[in-house]
């Protein structure tokens, strides 16, 4: 009886004016929480999740739309410089979003397993890293030997430009590396994609002699930041200088501005990704996916359209890694290992591939768990280390424990166990795509019959 | 006893080393020549005259001096990668799935086996061990961890393949990456909750550092010792052993032909009475203990191993096994002495002739690139035109 009840519940919040107040109630709680209490963890993720009763109640798109954008372009920011560390965790999911959304497009649209995606997103790193900083100079200097004072290569005005030639650069790449491995079968193309994001790294890692391209291991310091117009700071101290309750530096300003800037990205990918999936060439995709040998028969040019989507897939990591260039200011070929890909793998797997919403929560949840989970645990443990608390029955106690435990540092249990649980239990992601929710549907009616 | 000795398959026991050796000295003559002829040309351009100007000695001469250590070293990789390649292309041959946390069924073989000798090491038992007494314990050490990672082989297979043996191609595969990544930081994790350490040391005990040294040559102005260790000795010995007991069991076995059966048709062999799901846990558990045991090899060959040792020497046995023609078992073994080969004669060679622009740094992405260009002009492997390429 009970269940019914709250089914009943359900639906009767599901009608009328009912989800309009539950998503303007959870926006409202979730900022008002945060507002009051900048440090916690636990109201920040209030704030976020308010992002997933907007989606999961159906409103008219209008009123969506408006509450998305008041969310993204007006609570997001400033909360976020009231705690800078907020604005970090936004950042960096928007950026995982946006790869993952590109990612997405490979792995599930066009269904090819590629282990090395974020080798274009080193590919565009590094070519804003290159040009946007000294290093054109310092090409003939072994590294840590350059002198101090050379000139920047460009003026920070070209960031921008950058951000279009990557998309190029990063699709001439992937159609590169696509021409001779796409004829293969899906699981040699994905080691194969794994070799060649190793490539990358290695060539990154040593590309600093005879000439010195990227700096070596080091990596690439101080690069550019695109110009910001003053009148920026100026304007957001105007608009919203009395919400923050200080004056915000430009530095904090750059937050936002590179927030806002992969903000536009993922909105331009999420608005190509879904023209795409509704074209001729997002049904090809599917096709590709679901049997290669019946696409073929069907007159699909495999090879093509499979170039097409590594290329549009590439381009996307390839702005974004333009994006992540200009807002760190330093690169190392650290930041483009095996595991990031992975983590990316993950956040397409587990939010659902093909389907756009699941993605970005696929993003969101894998990056939440990395920075706030993993981290709050590591903080939690040492806390307990300095403490002289002792666990009862076993007689041990917590300052004994290693200083090499640090959470923070399992990423790759926490890629592992999403990966394998997802695939065991739940293979079409938290959000499946529209298109697998039909297919599943067809399934259980022929089941039926 | 006579029966017993009867029921022996001995060409069985032949055919497998003769292709060895046969793998061996053909790859080391046709590298050979391949490295000599280049030193032969860039003799007259720069790159001879630099190294003169250093050494006093021609680049030829430097070359054809140091072949000998160079093959020995290859060889004792290349066997190491052959052992490991054996793992894939077994289980590649029976269920046509990359069983990618096979790297990190290598690691989990090569910490047992390290942990043991460490243990036995902290009681003081290595330290007054006789020479007969070492090899006692480095077998083992070497049996620990074929046991170790064989059970976690077949467990590994049990949990995360078995549920998914009939979903797309793709979702064992993400399975299996995922298994690797675990596995990476549970090794971690217990590493760093027991010893507090992430890297261990191969402890030194009886004579295997020691040299074994075949000859003196002259290299301009110093003297060069050709020699070989004597762990390169053990490897080399035991992936034999390995490798001619494993052909064994495949092609001249009962045991064998079932999984030979089940490799070929899962549901015929089981119309014939095969249980296929022993077969492939079975599989799976020969394929890991191989794989335990080329990671004891590996410890005992490089000493330092830590929680990420599997993912190299994985991807390049990986790499073997395509190179030879996944799937078949010959193939690995030659799969894996070419690679280790010519990753060190790349390696050895390169830094020399390019005058040190390109040196041993690159030795990963020379593997990567034969494994690219087999897939795009051999996708079948060397040995692999046999192998029926399933959509």
């Amino acid at each position: 009886m009970i269940p019914h009840f709250f089914k009943d519940i359900i639906t009767r919040l599901e009608q009328g004016i009912y989800p309009h107040i539950i998503i303007l109630a959870h926006m409202v709680l979730g900022t008002a929480l945060v507002y009051t209490s900048p440090r916690s963890n636990l109201a920040f993720l209030v704030l976020i999740t308010s992002f997933f009763t907007l989606y999961y109640f159906k409103t008219d798109r209008r009123f969506k739309l408006i509450v998305g954008a008041v969310l993204t372009l007006f609570i997001f920011p400033v909360v976020g410089v009231r705690n800078i560390f907020y604005l970090e965790v936004i950042f960096q999911i928007s950026v995982f979003a946006a790869l993952a959304l590109g990612l997405n497009i490979v792995v599930g649209f066009a269904g090819l397993l590629d282990l090395g995606y974020v080798a274009f997103y080193a590919v565009g790193a590094y070519l804003w890293a290159f040009f946007g900083s000294q290093q054109f100079y310092v090409l003939p200097f072994a590294p840590g030997t350059q002198p101090s004072n050379l000139p920047f290569l460009l003026p920070g005005d070209a960031f921008y430009l950058f951000m279009f030639i990557a998309i190029l650069i990063a699709a001439i790449t992937g159609i590169l590396l696509g021409t001779p491995v796409l004829r293969l079968r899906g699981d040699y193309l994905a080691i194969v994609t794994l070799g060649f994001g190793e490539v990358i790294r290695v060539l990154a890692n040593n590309l600093d002699k005879p000439l010195n391209f990227t700096n070596g291991p080091q990596g690439i310091t101080p690069i550019q930041r695109p110009t910001m117009p003053l009148a920026a700071v100026d304007g957001f101290n105007a608009l919203f200088g009395g919400l923050v309750g200080h004056d915000v530096s430009p530095a904090d300003m750059y937050n936002v501005m590179f927030y806002l800037l992969a903000l536009g990205v993922i909105i331009v990918i999420v608005f190509v990704t879904r023209r795409l999936d509704d074209s001729k060439i997002g049904r090809a995709w599917t096709a590709i996916r679901e049997d290669e040998t019946a696409a073929i028969a069907m007159g699909v040019p495999l090879v093509r359209m499979k170039l097409a989507a590594f290329a549009v897939g590439a381009s996307f990591a390839g702005v974004m890694g333009v994006l992540l260039a200009g807002s760190r200011t330093f690169i190392s070929p650290e930041s483009f290992s095996f595991m990031q890909s992975i983590g990316v793998l993950s956040m397409v797997i587990l939010g659902g591939s093909g389907s756009i919403p699941g993605v970005i929560l696929g993003a969101a949840t894998v990056t939440i768990l990395n920075l706030q989970v993993l981290q709050g645990l590591s903080l939690y443990l040492s806390q307990l280390r300095q403490s002289d608390a002792v666990i009862p029955i076993i007689n041990f106690a917590w300052a004994n424990l290693s200083n090499q435990l640090d959470p923070a540092k399992y990423q790759r249990l926490l890629f592992g166990l999403i990966l394998i649980l997802m695939m065991i239990f739940r293979p079409e992601g938290l959000i499946p795509s529209q298109r697998r929710k039909r297919e599943l549907a067809h399934d259980e009616d022929d089941n039926g019959k | 006893m006579k029966r017993f000795l009867k029921s022996i398959n001995i060409p069985e026991l032949i055919r497998p080393l003769g292709q060895l050796v046969f793998f061996s000295l053909g790859t080391t003559i046709v590298l050979s020549a391949i490295v000599l002829v280049f030193a032969l040309i860039l003799d007259r351009t720069v790159v001879g005259q630099t190294l003169f100007e250093r050494l006093n000695v021609s680049l030829f001469t430097y070359t054809l001096i140091n072949l000998p250590q160079v093959a020995i070293d290859g060889l004792t990789i290349g066997f190491v990668y052959a052992a490991i390649a054996l793992g894939y292309t077994m289980v590649y041959g029976v269920l046509e799935f990359i069983n990618f946390a096979h790297s990190e069924i290598f690691a989990v073989g090569a910490f047992v086996g390290v942990e043991i000798l460490i243990a036995l090491d902290r009681f003081g038992i290595l330290a007054g061990a006789s020479l007969v007494m070492a090899y006692v314990y480095l077998i083992l050490a070497i049996v620990g961890g074929m046991l170790a990672a064989g059970g976690l082989a077949v467990a590994v297979e049990r949990v995360a393949y078995r549920p998914l043996r009939h979903a797309s191609r793709l979702v064992p595969l993400i399975s299996a990456i995922g298994v690797s990544f675990l596995l990476q930081d549970a090794i971690r994790l217990v590493e760093s909750l027991t010893t507090g350490q992430f890297n261990r040391i191969f402890p030194t005990f009886g004579n295997f550092d020691r040299r074994v040294i075949l000859g003196k040559m002259a290299l301009g102005t110093t003297n060069i010792t050709l020699g070989v260790s004597i762990k390169s000795i053990i490897v080399i010995v035991s992936a034999v052993l390995m490798l001619v007991a494993l052909n064994y069991l495949v092609n001249a076995t009962k045991v064998g032909k079932a999984i030979r059966a089940v490799a070929q048709d899962h549901p015929t062999a089981s119309l014939m009475g095969i249980d296929v799901n022993r077969i492939i846990s079975l599989t799976f558990l020969v394929g890991g203990m191989l794989g335990g045991a080329a990671g004891v090899l590996y410890a005992l060959k490089f000493t330092r191993i830590d929680a990420f040792v599997g993912f190299f020497p994985g991807l390049k046995a990986f790499t073997a096994a395509v190179l030879g023609g996944i799937g078949n078992m010959t193939g690995a073994l030659l799969g894996g002495i070419v690679l280790g080969m010519l990753e060190t004669y790349a390696g050895s060679y390169m830094g020399v002739f390019t005058m040190g622009a390109a040196g041993t740094e690159y030795k990963d992405i020379f593997a990567f690139s034969i494994l690219i260009l087999v897939l795009i002009f051999r996708p079948q492997g060397l040995m692999g035109a046999n192998v029926a390429q399933k959509a």
